[in-house]
């Protein structure tokens, strides 16, 4: 017996019994396959939300302690009197 | 708009309930086969093959041209591989139907067996599909199909191999 008779045998096995589709499967594929669409945007959009809130607050804080201007310095004493 | 997009919505549902009937009595025999449950009761097959469709509903709108059959295939022997390897068999073993052709065999023989032979997926798409070697997929079906063929006498060889891979892992 060679290869492809084998897989031919086995292919045979494979087929003999079908099993019956239940009647209520499409309606509850699409009940599903909806809630997965539903669940999708919502995550979708929580996730740009998060990203806003994000920018947001980092807009915020860069404003108010403002990291690019120099820091005035502590070890030069003020020069004043001349 | 709205009214088009009322259109769009029933020709998509309508080529989906075409699709889920042409393909879901092979798909169903094929998660019958990967479960190796008896076909007049197949739990888990309707789940897998519920879960598959569904999965091919929500990425119906970006196919792209891509064969919808494909993708809930590929779901399906994902989702199947990825219950197997969280039950890592034991469990599984026990809720084989003796009435299945494939009840023999592990799950991952099955699936390869499935994927091969009655989805005719070819060897390369099969192990990409399932992360092994093309070697290991074309060996592991070869052995399949023997012990499928010539399936030993009595149980009491396999519990001895198992103990021994489960000793030498």
């Amino acid at each position: 017996m060679n290869r492809s008779q084998r897989e031919a045998a086995v292919r045979q096995l494979m087929e003999r019994a079908s099993p019956q589709v239940p009647a209520d499967l499409y309606g509850d594929v699409v009940r599903r396959g909806t809630r997965m669409l539903r669940r999708r945007v919502v995550a979708r959009r929580l996730m740009w939300l998060a990203l806003f809130a994000a920018s947001v607050a980092f807009a915020v804080w860069a404003l108010t302690a403002r990291p690019w201007v120099e820091p005035p310095s502590t070890t030069t004493p003020p020069m004043t009197g001349w | 708009m709205r009214q088009r997009q009322v259109v769009q919505g029933t020709r998509r549902a309508r080529e989906f309930e075409a699709f889920v009937a042409g393909a879901s009595g092979r798909l169903l025999h094929t998660a019958t086969l990967l479960t190796a449950e008896a076909p007049d009761d197949n739990p888990r097959a309707r789940r897998l093959l519920t879960l598959a469709l569904a999965h091919t509903y929500a990425c119906w709108d970006r196919l792209r041209g891509e064969d919808p059959y494909d993708r809930a295939r590929q779901y399906l022997a994902l989702r199947f591989a990825h219950g197997a390897w969280r039950r890592h068999g034991l469990l599984l073993r026990g809720r084989t139907h003796p009435t299945s052709p494939l009840a023999l065999l592990t799950p991952q023989e099955r699936l390869i067996v499935v994927l091969r032979l009655y989805e005719g997926v070819a060897e390369e798409q099969a192990a990409a599909l399932l992360g092994l070697p093309t070697e290991r997929v074309r060996i592991m079906c070869d052995r399949a199909t023997a012990s499928l063929l010539h399936p030993p006498r009595a149980t009491a060889p396999a519990v001895v191999g198992a103990k021994a891979k489960v000793a030498a892992s």
